[in-house]
């Protein structure tokens, strides 16, 4: 294994450095808690404040874009370009009479903006995301990274049906409702297409996926990364799978009841989920933080989220909104299906490789096998393969299962009513 | 295995609603996500136009007339004006039918616009259509600025004609524009009217077929989309409608993707309408003398054109007065929501707000 690279910040170097400083003013040992709290508090507060800014760019910066997408100008007033934009919206958020309704749940109404916002601020924990001195730095390296994410992006459903069930509102209802059954079946394809990245990488590890793609995986299996896109796409609720809130139909969905800072909080929560999925995405199949040695990883790992980021809001601007039924159809009939495939597509492709010596195997301290990866060549053989196969798949449901039945025949007058007009 | 008990859910959409246009409410009840029972209640937005009629003179009630259909006021006055004319026999003259032709028609392709930005907005598109669709019509509003000042609520026509001549720049402002027209329809297509999406959630939905749509008395671009061929502008010329040539757009099916390509091919053949115009346009008077007060003679008449919505028609009865005794307006919008029960129940959430979206219901004219 490779040693440990020495990290710009992380959660175990500031427990260490807070050990060493409780032992210089005096403390023994007995207050090791205290290290570990305090070292807790500066990551929360680091986590809080970065996402929280980088949200508040990130909602400047989708009005603006989508301005331009509606020939608009968007928000340009407050301060240079409008940045100052979002700071002006919070302040009016939090100036607002923070109301209840008077037969909501108020526990669970008050609740719900918090379990909302947590799980989107903790998947951060695990994202190996570089900075300018050091490629791979992160917060923490848990050894089940992945499964970390995919266990608390969950919380996400019970958050949003606690919004709903709250509020006591027919629409927030109808919203969260939609929301739970559609959260709960994306998770499926979701995992599906990150499994296939496992397979490939051999470790939960997010710095392991990260080191195995000496090819992008998403050169590797677009497949994967398709099906996972369209999945987070549906999590993280947006066109067009923006049925929880579904402005035209439930006016404002689950948050209908909501003002003040609860909405910020809500809102807040929203627009942070495009830049964690974008993350996640990025650490999964785009490489994370590695590229050319002329920027820092840091950099690399920004502007490949930035790619992502302006794609999902691409789509946005775009697309109108599936109904649920069929949104439900896609997630169960076509991503499911997709996922599997692409599953047994790499994992037949692994063991050809293995049969051909092509795996690299990391041994780890006890001598387990901590990780595995490809080949550059076998990798860049695959890529080939996997991109021939996609485009047959998509060209294949695209013309045989989808444009069938949309074909519509020629139109002929009613015979019921064509008063003089037949020979027009 | 004991099942759950569910039970279905009424809920109020509307009045204030973002999808109603206006204030149009519906009293949905839902099993889960389906519509089993719907029931429309208006006149949240009336202000008894036709009342008010009653104790105006014939000039002045063309400005009321503006604000029953705000998104095709010029439509709404050719249908008074014609009405008028009728019923007390004015002539108008060649110039001002064909500037009355020529306006009707952008308005048309205004009211088209809107109806199919807001079926996009309705379809979940986060505005970015309906703001190409106001790119456009923005356009035509300049133009009726030119011809009268005003963008809205125009009251461009009276009894025997149009209230002034068209400024010289607005020629060559309508040749730019029914030039780049088509192009823009043909942007606007391939956004929405290839788009999977789009196709997955309109085709055969909200199905209207042709018997049920004549039962309902439904009239314009509805009613063609369920595939009858049937248009006042053919069906009984009025101004100069024999003079040009255009076809008749029709659906095949009579679902959402119907009411919204009939729209959009409506669009192209206004156009070609306004191109003929503009060749056969000569100059001349535009307005016929008529006195201040007009005293029609005693009787009654019904008159009407299509308009954008369908047929626009009024129903006046004159006592020999300087305002008529009885003013009733036979408001498309109004009649068209006739079939919405049929056309929703059994459908979901969804597209419900698409089908309501489709009919392109204006709550000034279904209120008055």
């Amino acid at each position: 294994m490779t040693p440990t690279p020495a990290l710009f910040i992380s959660f175990k170097s500031l427990q260490e450095n807070f050990v060493t400083l409780i032992e210089l003013i005096g403390f023994g040992e007995s207050f090791g808690w205290l290290a570990t709290l305090l070292a807790g508090i500066s990551i929360s507060f680091l986590i809080i404040n970065v996402m929280v800014m980088a949200t508040a760019f990130y909602t400047w910066f989708e009005r603006r874009m989508i301005a331009r997408f509606q020939v608009r100008r968007g928000p340009n007033r407050n301060g240079p370009f409008g940045m100052l934009q979002p700071f002006a919206d919070v302040l009016k958020l939090i100036m607002k009479e923070d109301t209840i309704p008077d037969e909501a749940d108020k526990p669970v109404f008050t609740l719900a903006p918090i379990a909302l916002l947590a799980p989107t601020l903790m998947i951060m924990i695990v994202i190996p995301f570089g900075t300018f001195v050091n490629e791979e730095a992160y917060l923490s390296n848990l050894n089940i990274g992945i499964l970390f994410i995919v266990g608390v992006t969950s919380v996400n459903s019970i958050a949003i049906f606690m919004a709903g069930w709250g509020s006591r509102n027919k629409y927030a209802i109808l919203g969260s409702m939609r929301g739970a059954a559609m959260l709960i079946s994306y998770e499926i394809p979701m995992a599906l297409g990150i499994t296939s990245v496992l397979i490939l990488s051999g470790s939960l590890a997010m710095t392991e996926i990260v080191r195995s793609q000496s090819v992008w995986f998403i050169l590797v299996m677009p497949m994967g990364f398709f099906v996972f896109m369209a999945a987070a796409t549906a999590e993280m609720s947006r066109t067009p799978f923006d049925q929880i809130e579904a402005e035209s139909e439930l006016g404002s969905g689950y948050n209908t009841e909501y003002s003040g800072i609860k909405f910020a909080v809500l809102f807040l929560a929203e627009f942070m989920a495009p830049i964690v999925t974008a993350a996640v995405v990025t650490t999964l199949f785009l490489g994370g933080s590695h590229g050319f040695d002329f920027l820092p990883g840091g950099i690399w790992f920004a502007l490949k989220m930035f790619i992502v980021i302006f794609g999902l809001l691409w789509l946005r601007s775009t697309w109108p909104r599936l109904r649920i039924d069929q949104i439900m159809g896609f997630a169960w009939k076509t991503l499911f299906g997709l996922g599997l495939f692409n599953i047994f597509l790499v994992a037949v492709e692994f063991t050809l490789a293995d049969q051909f010596g092509e795996v690299v195997r990391t041994k780890g301290p006890e001598g387990g096998i901590t990780a595995t990866s490809l080949t550059t060549e076998y990798m860049l053989i695959m890529a080939a393969v996997n991109w021939i196969i996609t485009i047959a798949v998509i060209l294949i449901m695209a013309n045989v299962v989808g444009r069938k039945k949309y074909t519509r025949p020629e139109p002929t007058p009613s015979p019921l009513a064509n008063m003089g007009l037949g020979e027009n | 295995m004991a099942t759950i008990r569910t039970e279905p859910v009424t809920i109020n959409l509307g009045p204030q609603h973002p999808s109603t246009h206006g204030v149009f409410r519906l009293r949905v009840t839902f099993d889960g996500e389906e519509i089993v029972d719907l029931e429309p209640v208006f006149g949240y937005l009336h202000r008894g136009t036709e009342k008010l009629a009653e104790s105006r003179n014939y000039v002045q009630i063309v400005t009321l007339t503006d604000r029953m259909d705000y998104v095709a006021s010029m439509s709404n006055n050719l249908a008074y004006v014609r009405t008028v004319e009728k019923l007390s026999d004015i002539k108008v003259p060649e110039r001002a039918q064909y500037i009355r032709v020529i306006s009707v028609e952008l308005q048309r392709i205004a009211s088209h616009l809107m109806a199919t930005g807001f079926l996009l907005n309705d379809l979940g598109a986060l505005a970015t259509p309906l703001v190409y669709c106001f790119r456009e019509r923005e356009r035509i509003l300049d133009l009726f600025e030119m011809l009268c000042g005003a963008r809205i609520t125009l009251s461009y026509m009276r009894p025997g004609g149009v209230f002034q001549d068209t400024p010289e720049e607005f020629w060559d402002s309508l040749n730019i524009l029914i030039s780049d027209f088509p192009n823009y329809l043909d942007e606007l297509e391939s956004l929405i009217t290839t788009n999977e999406i789009v196709l997955a959630r309109t085709i055969g939905v909200g199905l209207l077929s042709d018997a049920q749509a004549i039962d309902s008395g439904v009239t314009g671009p509805i009613l063609r989309a369920s595939s009858v061929k049937w248009d006042l502008r053919k069906a009984n010329p009025y101004e100069i409608y024999d003079r040009v040539n255009f076809d008749i757009p029709i659906g095949s099916s009579g679902d959402t993707y119907d009411r919204y390509y009939v729209r959009l091919q409506e669009m192209r053949e206004s156009i070609k309408i306004i191109s003929q115009c503009i060749e056969q346009i000569e100059p001349g008077p535009v307005r016929t003398e008529t006195p201040f007060f007009i005293r029609p003679p005693i009787g009654e008449t019904y008159s009407s054109v299509e308009g954008p919505k369908g047929e626009l028609g009024f129903y006046m009865v004159s006592d020999g007065g300087i305002s008529p005794y009885r003013c009733k307006v036979r408001a498309p919008s109004f009649i068209n929501l006739t079939p919405l029960r049929d056309m929703i129940t059994g459908w979901k959430m969804g597209d419900l707000i698409i089908i309501l979206g489709s009919i392109d219901i204006v709550l000034g004219e279904v209120d008055r």
